[in-house]
């Protein structure tokens, strides 16, 4: 209920390919794009009619804002001061006088046109080359009135993938825990929102402890650990209906759950009689599988992305480090050799990365490095941080941050963050309460 | 920042590490041995002389030689009260990832379990809890907090 979209999507202008501007998407911020977009223009009966239906004065620009916002929290943009802007919105989309936005310094420019038709929204945008002076994309949308947002992100994801070669990651969803209260007794509830943090919803009360939520790569399920009725328990919860279930009927604890990069299993560990391995559950047929056997404790397992292999996380050799093995449990391989504790690795959706947690000397770091352990890079440094999380095209990490208190224990707080896989353009995301355990839904439309 | 405001900010921090390392000296005398919590500020009693928790090491499941005296104190008042059953939760500090730490407690919560065990308290009285690092008794970020966080805690389940 809460996420049931009818979205109808298609594209009325042919795409010319140019040689034209690019982005270097793996050269970190150094010299963002500079981009001009222009407020989509609006005309009056329309203005009115959406005026009414959402409570937004002017829609048009309304949805440009989304976008700006967009490109500016990427890093790689640039978007240029609206105040500078010289032609109006509706000619713009027409045919742009590439002078006046060369003048700018504008190096490409995005306009377009909003208008209700029959109850829907009608939103086309064209993408332009200022220093070409030539059209490089042109798309429109139809769809409910209140899917407004996501028209923005789409025409984000859109602009990004013309100008970087690469999917974006716009039109996507954030699930983390929400905490609240002081640090010896945290409220936590599962909460998710739109990836700039807008329409958050809560999906539990905080009666009971949850944690480590994380999405299906194929659909609108979430995997997460509830200790409902005091036993620590993986659950799958279907965000559209709220159903929600027990994984498995494991006689102790389980937790640590991901699903399998088709979606059809989830792979988690269970602990019992203080020793802890990993196991997957077919969701359809409910074969529970072992693949770990070893009295170390075996944690935070991943699949690759072509479900071959697993990473995990395992003490067997005395301290936290990171293994790789075949899907089978077979070839068990460490990874991680350098300095300090290695823990939560994510296999990152492009498969040549994994993503890990790091401890070294009381600080906390978040890295990648190949899947055969080499070529190790740490992104980011802080007191404590944890439990990345990959953007769907594998350019962003998403993880928490907690901070140290002070004297008298004071001054706990939990965030948000995200790195570009540069290193560059670290962010806190913004959250209406503390957060931690974020995971990244796939594009929800492609 | 020119180079004299660096080296002025770069010494104030220095001075201020120095006050909270001579801090943290002191308030660990007495209360822990090696990194494990040997004070009693958190420590509740199950009945009068046998209290309800024991503390572990960094990274370590293994008991310490007071940790078994308190373990042994608990499995005669079980013998005792032979109506009691417990549940053990295990806990762990916040200086590492929140699912090893979940296992970690589990782990914490079995080795004093184990214990019991071997001095005649049936597993079927004993249920075990881990809560990893979500309830930590001390919100504070030192090591002598982190050594009071790190502990197993029997509680009264019926």
């Amino acid at each position: 209920m809460l996420l049931r979209y009818l979205f109808i999507l298609f594209i009325i202008f042919p795409i010319k390919t140019y040689a034209l501007i690019e982005v270097d998407i793996t050269r970190g911020n150094l010299n963002p794009l500079p981009v001009a977009v222009s407020p989509l223009s609006i005309d009056k009966d329309s203005k009115e009619k959406f005026k009414k239906l959402l409570k937004k004065k002017d829609l048009g620009s309304e949805i440009s804002v989304i976008v700006e916002n967009n490109l500016r929290q990427s890093g790689l943009f640039n978007p240029l001061n609206k105040d500078a802007f010289l032609q109006k919105p509706d000619i713009a989309n027409l045919k742009p006088r590439f002078e006046d936005w060369n003048l700018i310094k504008a190096q490409a420019l995005i306009t377009g046109k909003v208008t209700s038709v029959d109850e829907k929204l009608r939103v086309e945008f064209r993408l332009w080359d200022v220093l070409a002076g030539k059209e490089m994309m042109a798309l429109a949308f139809t769809t409910v009135p209140t899917n407004w947002r996501r028209v923005g992100h789409i025409i984000t994801d859109k602009v990004y993938e013309r100008l970087t070669g690469e999917k974006g990651y716009f039109d996507t969803r954030i699930i983390y825990v929400s905490e609240e209260g002081p640090k010896t007794k945290r409220i936590k509830k599962l909460a998710i929102m739109d990836q700039d943090g807008a329409n958050n919803k809560f999906l539990t009360l905080g009666n009971e402890l949850v944690l480590t939520p994380r999405f299906s790569p194929t659909n609108q399920m979430v995997t997460y650990l509830s200790y409902f009725k005091n036993l620590p328990r993986v659950y799958l919860l279907d965000i559209e209906t709220g159903m929600q279930e027990v994984v498995g009927d494991f006689p102790g604890m389980t937790f640590a759950p991901r699903f399998s990069p088709d979606g059809k299993k989830i792979i988690m560990s269970f602990a019992k009689d203080g020793n802890s391995d990993i196991y997957t559950m077919d969701l359809e047929s409910r074969i529970v599988e072992r693949i770990t056997n070893h009295p170390s404790i075996d944690t935070s397992p991943s699949f690759s992305p072509d479900g071959k292999y697993i990473a995990f996380n395992s003490d067997r050799s005395k301290y936290q480090q990171i293994y790789v093995m075949d899907k089978n449990g077979k070839n068990i391989k460490r990874i991680s050799f350098g300095k300090g504790l290695y823990g939560t690795p994510v296999w990152s959706p492009r498969g040549d990365l994994i993503a890990f947690t790091k401890l070294h000397k009381g600080k906390f770091y978040i890295g990648v490095m190949r899947t055969d352990g080499s070529g190790e890079r740490l992104l980011t440094e802080n007191y404590y941080q944890e439990a990345p999380s990959w953007s769907p095209n594998g350019r962003v990490l998403i993880f928490y941050r907690e901070t140290k208190t002070d004297s008298k224990g004071e001054g706990f707080s939990a965030k948000l963050w995200s790195i570009d896989l540069t290193g560059y353009n670290e962010r806190m995301v913004e959250t209406e309460t503390d957060a931690s355990d974020p995971s990244w839904s796939s594009l929800l439309s492609n | 920042m020119n180079l004299s405001k660096l080296l002025k900010n770069g010494f104030l921090i220095l001075v201020a590490s120095l006050v909270l390392t001579a801090c943290a000296t002191q308030k660990k005398t007495g209360q822990m041995q090696g990194d494990v919590y040997t004070g009693t500020d958190t420590v509740e009693y199950l009945a009068s002389g046998v209290p309800d928790r024991v503390f572990f090491a960094t990274n370590e499941t293994v008991l310490t030689t007071a940790s078994r005296e308190t373990l042994r104190k608990q499995a005669a008042w079980l013998r005792k009260n032979s109506k009691i059953n417990v549940v053990l939760e295990g806990h762990a500090d916040e200086r590492g990832t929140r699912e090893y730490n979940l296992a970690l407690g589990e782990r914490r919560a079995n080795s004093a379990k184990d214990y019991l065990m071997t001095y005649g308290i049936s597993a079927d009285r004993i249920s075990v809890l881990s809560y990893g690092k979500e309830r930590p008794v001390d919100s504070g970020s030192n090591p002598l907090a982190w050594s009071k966080n790190r502990r197993s805690v029997t509680v009264k389940a019926n």
